[in-house]
C-alpha cells in the first residue's frame, strides 16, 4: 500500500526524524494560512500525489510571497499532473505539502528495502541524492552503500557508521544523522514497511539532517496488524474499477486494452495476459479470482469487467483445482442471467469436474464459444475484437 | 526416483483440523500419500478421520517418525509454525499459507539458516511425484507418473497448464515442485535445479517463472554452469504493467527490475529453451525432450 509524502512525514514525526515545518493544504486559501504561520519565504508547494517525478511535471515549486503561494497553491490543486509514473493520462491533484524553504547545503539518498534473495534488511544510502537512485547504480554503482542487517539481530551501531562514514559525513552531522538512521530502522520494522526512502535527505548550511522529501510503502500481507496505516488509504488515488473489485476480494488491475479477462490464479492470469497480446489483441485487465473462487465472485467479476467501456470481448481461463469447474460455470450462468453480457464470451476450462461444468454452460443456453485450449481461446477472442 | 518427496514420505499436517487443512489432507490421502499425523495445538488427542492429532510437532514427530510437514495455518501464525517444524527437525516443510507478512518470512527465512530443514513455499501449490506422493493442493490426475520431466515453478494454476500439456503429450514428470509467489520463500530454482540435475531420472527439466526479483536470473547462470540437461522455459508477465504487484506478493516490476523480457533474454543467453507461447509449450517440450 502507497501513502502520500505528508502522511509519510507524519509518520517520520512520530518517530522523531527531522522533517522541514509544513502542513497539508486543499485550497489556495489554507495553503496561505500555513506560509503565514511559516512566517518566512521562500516556502516550496508540493503536489501529493501517488506517483514520483512531481518535480518535473511541474508538481513542485517555489514561492517567495504570500501571494505567490497561493496562486502556486491554486494552479497546483486541481491540476492534472502528469508525470513518468502516472502514464499520459496523469493524475487529478487534491492537495498540496506546503513547507519551509532550506539552506540546502548537500542532497543524500536514503533508503530501506527487504531483499528477497536473502532475507536481510538492506540499507541503501548515497552521495547522489535527489537522483533517480536507478541511474546512479546503473552509471556508478561504486556510488552505492549497501548494508545488510538480519532482521533477528536487528540495526547495530556498526552499521550506521558503515553507512555515515561511507557518505563522508562531518563529525557534526555524524550523531544526528545516526540516531535518525536509527529511528527510520525502526519504522521499517514497526510498521512492516516494503520500502521507506528519503530522496533527497538533506544536509542544511546550519549542518542539520533533514528528510526533504519522505516515501513509504507497506506490505499488504502485513495490513491486518496495522489498522492505523488503514486510515491513510487514499482511495481517490486507486481506479475506481479497482476499488470496487477490492470490496469483494478480487485481485482486479485495470489496463488499457480491450479484451477483459478473467482468470484462477495470477501466474495463469499474467499468461493470459501474453497470450492474449501475442494473438493480435490487447488484455484490457489482470483478474485473478483466485483459488477459492466463488460463484457470487464469479458475478462480480464479470460485473466489473464489464463497467470497463474499452472491453470488446472476454476470455475466461479457468484451470480447476480448489476452484472446481462446476461452480465456475454456475457463476457465469449467473452473471449472465443478472447482467446484460453485450460482448462475446470465450470459455476455457480445464481440470477438476470440468465435465460438469461444460454441462452446465451447455444447458445454460447462454451464447458462449467454448475453447478447447489456451492457444485456441486467444484466437478466438483476438479474431472476435479485432474482427480479422 | 524422484527429489524431495517419495513413497517413504511420512506426512504430518500443520493446521489439519482447519476447513482447507482437512479437506486437503484427504486429497492427499485418496492420491496415497502416507499421512500420519496432525497437528492443532489445543486438539491433541483427537482424531482427523483415522488420523491422531497432536498438540505440538515434536510431539507428532516422537510418536509417528514423521518427516514432513504441511501447513495450512493461517497468515498470521503461518512464520511461527514454520519455524516450529524446524525447531523439530522436520526435513521437509512445505507451506501453502497465502498472504504471510514479509517481515515475518525474512525472520523465518533467517532463523532456518543452518538448520536440518527445507522449507518449500510460502504460498504455492506444494510438491508432487506423481503416483508416489502428493503434499499440496495440486490435481493429481493432470500428472503422469514416471517421468522423465522435472517441473520447477513460482505459481500455481500456471503450473497445472504446463503439466496438463506435458501429460497431454504423452510426457511424464519425475517430480513437480511449486516453489511460490512470495518475495521471501525457501527453496528457489537453483535447489530445485540442482537436485534434478542430480536425480537420475529426470532427464529435462520445464521451469516457470514471473515477473519481479532476479530468481530467474541467478537460475540462469546456474543451468549455464551446472546443468547438463535441457531446459524449458516459460516467464508470465510480459504485459504486466510495472509498479503493480500482479496477484503474487513477489510478482512485480520494481522500476527496471523484474521484468519478463530481462529474465528471458538472461534465459536464452543461459542456453534455456523459451518458450513465447504458453499455448504451445507441450509442444515445445516434446520437441526438445524427444
Amino acid at each position: 500500500m502507497k501513502i502520500h509524502e505528508y502522511q509519510a512525514k507524519e509518520l517520520f514525526k512520530k518517530y522523531n526524524i527531522p522533517i522541514p515545518e509544513g502542513g497539508v493544504a486543499f485550497n489556495s486559501n489554507e495553503a496561505e494560512k500555513i506560509a503565514e504561520n511559516l512566517g518566512r519565504f521562500p516556502v516550496v508547494v508540493k503536489a501529493q500525489i501517488h506517483a514520483g517525478g512531481r518535480g518535473k511535471g511541474g508538481g513542485v515549486k517555489l514561492a517567495g510571497s504570500i501571494d505567490e503561494v497561493a496562486g502556486i497553491a491554486g494552479d497546483i490543486i486541481g491540476m492534472n499532473l502528469v508525470t513518468h509514473q502516472t502514464g499520459p493520462e496523469g493524475k487529478m491533484v487534491n492537495k498540496a505539502l506546503v513547507e519551509q524553504g532550506l539552506n540546502i547545503e548537500k542532497e543524500l539518498y536514503l533508503s530501506i528495502i527487504p531483499d528477497r534473495a536473502t532475507g536481510k534488511i538492506v540499507i541503501m544510502a548515497s552521495e547522489a541524492g535527489g537522483m533517480d537512485i536507478e541511474e546512479v547504480a546503473a552509471a556508478t554503482p561504486e556510488k552505492i552503500i549497501k548494508v545488510y542487517i538480519d532482521p533477528l539481530v536487528g540495526i547495530q551501531p556498526f552499521h550506521s557508521r558503515q553507512v555515515a562514514f561511507g557518505l563522508k559525513l562531518t563529525p557534526t552531522v555524524m550523531k544526528p544523522f545516526v540516531s535518525m538512521l536509527v529511528s527510520l530502522y525502526r519504522l521499517f520494522i514497526d510498521y512492516d514497511c516494503s520500502l521507506v526512502e528519503i530522496n533527497p535527505l538533506v544536509i542544511t548550511a546550519e549542518e542539520t539532517v533533514i528528510a526533504l522529501d519522505a516515501k513509504v510503502d507497506f506490505d499488504d500481507n502485513s495490513l491486518y496488524r496495522h489498522k492505523d496505516i488503514l486510515e491513510y488509504r487514499d482511495v481517490d488515488e486507486e481506479d475506481p474499477l479497482e476499488v470496487e473489485a477490492s470490496k469483494f476480494n478480487l485481485n482486479y488491475i485495470k489496463l488499457d486494452g480491450n479484451v477483459g479477462n478473467m482468470v484462477n490464479g495470477a501466474g495463469l492470469a499474467m499468461a493470459t495476459m501474453d497470450i492474449i497480446k501475442l494473438a493480435g489483441a490487447e488484455p484490457a485487465n489482470f483478474l485473478d479470482v483466485g483459488g477459492g473462487a466463488s460463484a457470487e465472485m464469479v458475478e462480480n467479476g464479470f460485473r466489473i469487467m464489464l463497467a470497463d467501456k474499452n472491453v470488446k470481448g472476454i476470455l475466461i481461463n479457468i484451470f480447476g483445482g480448489i476452484l472446481r469447474c462446476d461452480v465456475l460455470a454456475e457463476g457465469v450462468v449467473k452473471a449472465a442471467e443478472k447482467t446484460d453480457i453485450n460482448v462475446p464470451v470465450v470459455i476455457r476450462m480445464e481440470g477438476t469436474n470440468v465435465e460438469e461444468g461444460r454441462k452446465v454452460l451447455a444447458e445454460s443456453g447462454l451464447n458462449l464459444i467454448t475453447a478447447t485450449d489456451m492457444k485456441d481461446a486467444a484466437q478466438k477472442v483476438a479474431k472476435l475484437v479485432t474482427g480479422y | 526416483m524422484s527429489v524431495f518427496v517419495d513413497n517413504n514420505t511420512r506426512l504430518l499436517v500443520q493446521g489439519i483440523t482447519g476447513k482447507e487443512g482437512k479437506f486437503h489432507t484427504q486429497q492427499c490421502v485418496a492420491y496415497g500419500t502416507n499421512v500420519v499425523a496432525g497437528v492443532t495445538p489445543g486438539k491433541g488427542g483427537q482424531k482427523m478421520d483415522d488420523i491422531p492429532v497432536f498438540n505440538t510437532v515434536k510431539e507428532a514427530v516422537n510418536q509417528t517418525g514423521a518427516n514432513c510437514s504441511m501447513i495450512f495455518v493461517p497468515p498470521a501464525f503461518a512464520a511461527d509454525a514454520i519455524m516450529e517444524a524446524t525447531d523439530a527437525e522436520v526435513e521437509l516443510i512445505v507451506t501453502i499459507t497465502e498472504g504471510i507478512p514479509v517481515m515475518d518470512m525474512m525472520k523465518v527465512k533467517n532463523y532456518m539458516e543452518g538448520a536440518k530443514s527445507r522449507l518449500i513455499g510460502p504460498n504455492c501449490p506444494g510438491i508432487i511425484t506423481p503416483g508416489q506422493c502428493k503434499v499440496g493442493i495440486m490435481p493429481g490426475p493432470i500428472h503422469k507418473p514416471g517421468g522423465p520431466v522435472g517441473v520447477v515453478s513460482r505459481s500455481g494454476t500456471l503450473t497445472y497448464e504446463v503439466v496438463h500439456q506435458l501429460t497431454l503429450k504423452g510426457i511424464g514428470q519425475t517430480t513437480c515442485i511449486g516453489i511460490g509467489g512470495d518475495p521471501v520463500n525457501g527453496t528457489n530454482f537453483i535447489d530445485c535445479l540442482d537436485a534434478f540435475e542430480k536425480d537420475p531420472e529426470t532427464t529435462g527439466i520445464a521451469m516457470v517463472g514471473e515477473i519481479g526479483g532476479t530468481a530467474e536470473e541467478e537460475a540462469a547462470e546456474f543451468i549455464t554452469k551446472n546443468v547438463t540437461k535441457p531446459v524449458v522455459g516459460f516467464i508470465a508477465g510480459l504485459t504486466a504493467p510495472p509498479g503493480r504487484r500482479m496477484g503474487h506478493a513477489g510478482a512485480i516490476i520494481s522500476g527496471s527490475s523484474g521484468t519478463a523480457q530481462a529474465k528471458i533474454d538472461a534465459m536464452k543467453a543461459g542456453g534455456i529453451h523459451i518458450c513465447e507461447n504458453l499455448g504451445t509449450f507441450g509442444d515445445l517440450c516434446a520437441e526438445v525432450f524427444s
